[in-house]
């Protein structure tokens, strides 16, 4: 049998299985949401509302909620002031493999591509972290593909011991692990980890992810759980808006991410919002696009919803709905960033997984949240 | 003037203690001048010493410090902040936040005693950050806090004194200053607050959020220096009108007579 043919549903040889009922409770609001249900007077009474239940969030991400946007952003600015004050945390990725596994149809990783594989080692990590710690960061985010084979769980724990040196907050986003695994990771030294569903409807999940060990679903889906259990501080969530519906998909992440926080108050809890760019030209045919003020829709309920979570905003973004953006709910931005594997301080070792659309600097972001009245933030967590 | 707030040995002419994790950097001078605070809570979280925006590098040499322990959930994890704290040059104050629930960001008073009491004996002046609840007040006493801080609201949340009849109880019973913290909303509140007693009061988001952060800073001053001298002067008795009918419940003892 291959793997083309395995259900997404089955666990494969040395993935953890965990008893969580959240996935099944997820999965089912997931499919009863109804968003066309919602009227402007669903919307209305979200917004009188302190604190938004589920069904408000619900009324929050649908088509009715699309004419207060301006209401919303209103709450939403207060909320994020009330919780962040003025504070913008600045981060950068840092890529240290692209090998992969798996074929996710929409990723430029995706193991089909003919694009230059590398993975650096351990000196040129540090070479690389050394060229970013010069820009001030404290705060980086450790990325690689699937690949245990050539990019083991050993080898991530060693760069995060290198990044210990150099940073006081380490996050990776990594293929998902068992929780003895993590909890590895967490000794090395990253206290943060973001792991993204892409989509919830499981069909869906399925088509696009027809090869490698990304396809078991429920792996993915408790992998913040066994994070959490693992020892982690905090986690991230998100789903790739526009692979699928995304008004159900934004809906799936805020109630996973809501029974996470209910589960396990301790935790930390954030939001990434990466979406599929729309095609120009082909706006009006597909009900799966996601266009800036669908984004913003998107962004608003999750701030609304969860007043006290992070929610980042990726450089997939342009600069204009950035800037705009961090002002209003986000209050996380990459700054001086590099998608290829390695590329800050020589020459990057392999290619990019997707395009960004602000290469702005430190310096630059950094100027650029001051303007708007705000505060760029390096560091706010202390490792003890 | 005489009236002087004194935590750990130390005298402060100021009774407003100033927030710091929520406003522009470059403001902090402005707002401490206005508010012409003495004291500024700062999370060593935020602390890059040597690095970009070090909100150490934006307080005046002659404002006392006091580090929190923002972040720790954990009275181990508030231990260790607290030994950092002291070992990077931060002084011997020590506002102790442990806090287990990343929604309201309720402290965790058990927590927090445990913490208190580590603290105090290694000599550090403890302010501990708690929900106002009597027995623990208590504990925080026995355990050797410096303070108690008692929010107000949840923090953040602007809404003022829903916890006044427990601060209230906290003022009457426990033999230390209680200072007032988090979710004090606007300056009548925190006027409220001194009048009731306490021995100051500590606000950040309220200052923050306002449209005019340092004209915000000028009003705290005001409002708290004015609810101390309220208190001082004792409060005049408010006459409840309907208490004294005209036909007393005691007028039969008249009868008697």
């Amino acid at each position: 049998m291959t793997s083309r043919e395995s259900s997404i549903m089955h666990h494969l040889e040395g993935m953890e299985a965990i008893d969580s009922d959240i996935m099944s409770k997820v999965l089912n609001m997931a499919q009863k949401y109804d968003y066309n249900q919602y009227t402007v007077r669903d919307v209305e009474g979200a917004l009188e509302r302190e604190a938004l239940s589920v069904e408000d969030f619900a009324a929050v991400l649908s088509p009715a909620a699309a004419a207060y946007l301006e209401q919303l952003a209103q709450k939403a600015r207060l909320e994020t002031r009330k919780h962040f004050g003025n504070s913008v945390s600045l981060f950068t990725p840092l890529y240290i493999s692209n090998y992969c596994e798996n074929n996710c149809v929409y990723c430029g990783f995706n193991c089909k591509n003919k694009i230059q594989r590398g993975k650096l080692s351990l000196e040129e990590i540090e070479d690389e972290l050394k060229t970013i710690a010069k820009t001030g960061l404290k705060d980086i985010l450790i990325l690689t593909g699937e690949a245990r084979r050539k990019c083991d769980v050993a080898y991530i724990g060693e760069a995060i011991k290198l990044a210990r040196k150099y940073f006081s907050t380490i996050s990776v986003e990594i293929f998902p692990l068992n929780t003895e695994e993590y909890r590895y990771i967490r000794q090395c030294g990253a206290d943060f980890v973001c792991v993204y569903q892409e989509t919830y409807n499981t069909e869906t999940y399925e088509k696009m992810h027809p090869r490698g060990p990304k396809r078991v679903f429920p792996y993915r889906f408790n992998a913040q759980e066994r994070a959490i259990k693992g020892g982690m501080r905090g986690v991230a969530l998100g789903v790739l808006l526009g692979l699928d519906d995304f008004r159900r998909d934004a809906f799936a992440a805020g109630i996973h991410a809501y029974l996470l926080q209910q589960k396990y108050p301790h935790a930390e809890l954030s939001f990434s919002v990466p979406r599929l760019r729309p095609y120009i030209n082909n706006s009006r045919n597909n009900p799966r696009n996601v266009h800036e003020s669908q984004l913003l829709q998107v962004i608003l309920a999750y701030r609304l919803l969860m007043p006290f979570a992070g929610i980042t905003i990726s450089t997939r973004e342009s600069p204009e709905f950035r800037d705009n953006v961090i002002g209003i709910a986000a209050n996380k931005v990459s700054a001086g960033v590099k998608v290829s594997v390695g590329g800050h301080d020589s020459e990057a070792k392999g290619d990019e997984q997707f395009e960004i659309s602000d290469p702005r600097d430190v310096a630059a972001i950094h100027q650029m949240i001051l303007s708007r009245g705000l505060q760029p933030v390096y560091t706010d967590y202390v490792r003890v | 003037m005489t009236d002087k707030l004194v935590i750990g040995g130390h005298e402060f002419k100021s009774r407003f203690i100033l927030g710091s994790g929520k406003f522009s950097l470059d403001m902090t001078k402005a707002v401490i001048e206005n508010a012409d605070v003495e004291m500024i809570t700062v999370a060593l979280r935020r602390a890059n010493i040597g690095g970009e925006g070090n909100i150490l590098d934006f307080i005046p040499k002659d404002i006392v410090l006091l580090p929190n322990t923002s972040g720790a959930r954990t009275a181990g994890e508030a231990v260790r902040i607290a030994r950092l704290s002291r070992e990077i040059g931060c002084g011997n104050f020590i506002k102790i936040e442990v806090i287990n629930d990343s929604k309201y960001l309720m402290p965790d008073n058990y927590e927090t005693v445990k913490a208190t009491e580590t603290l105090a004996k290694e000599g550090f002046i403890v302010m501990p950050y708690m929900y106002p609840e009597l027995n623990a007040a208590r504990a925080l006493q026995n355990a050797g806090a410096a303070a108690v801080m008692p929010l107000g609201a949840p923090i953040g949340s602007n809404k003022g004194l829903l916890t006044r009849d427990f601060i209230k109880m906290l003022i009457d019973e426990i033999n230390l200053p209680i200072i007032v913290d988090a979710g004090i909303g606007r300056p009548s509140q925190a006027c409220e607050a001194m009048e009731m007693g306490a021995a100051a009061v500590m606000a950040n988001t309220a200052i923050a959020t306002a449209k005019e952060v340092s004209v915000m800073a000028k009003a705290f001053k005001l409002a708290v220096e004015a609810g101390r001298a309220a208190y001082l002067a004792g409060l005049g008795r408010v006459l409840d009108y309907k208490a004294e009918a005209s036909s007393p419940l005691t007028g039969f003892l008249e009868d008697l007579a």
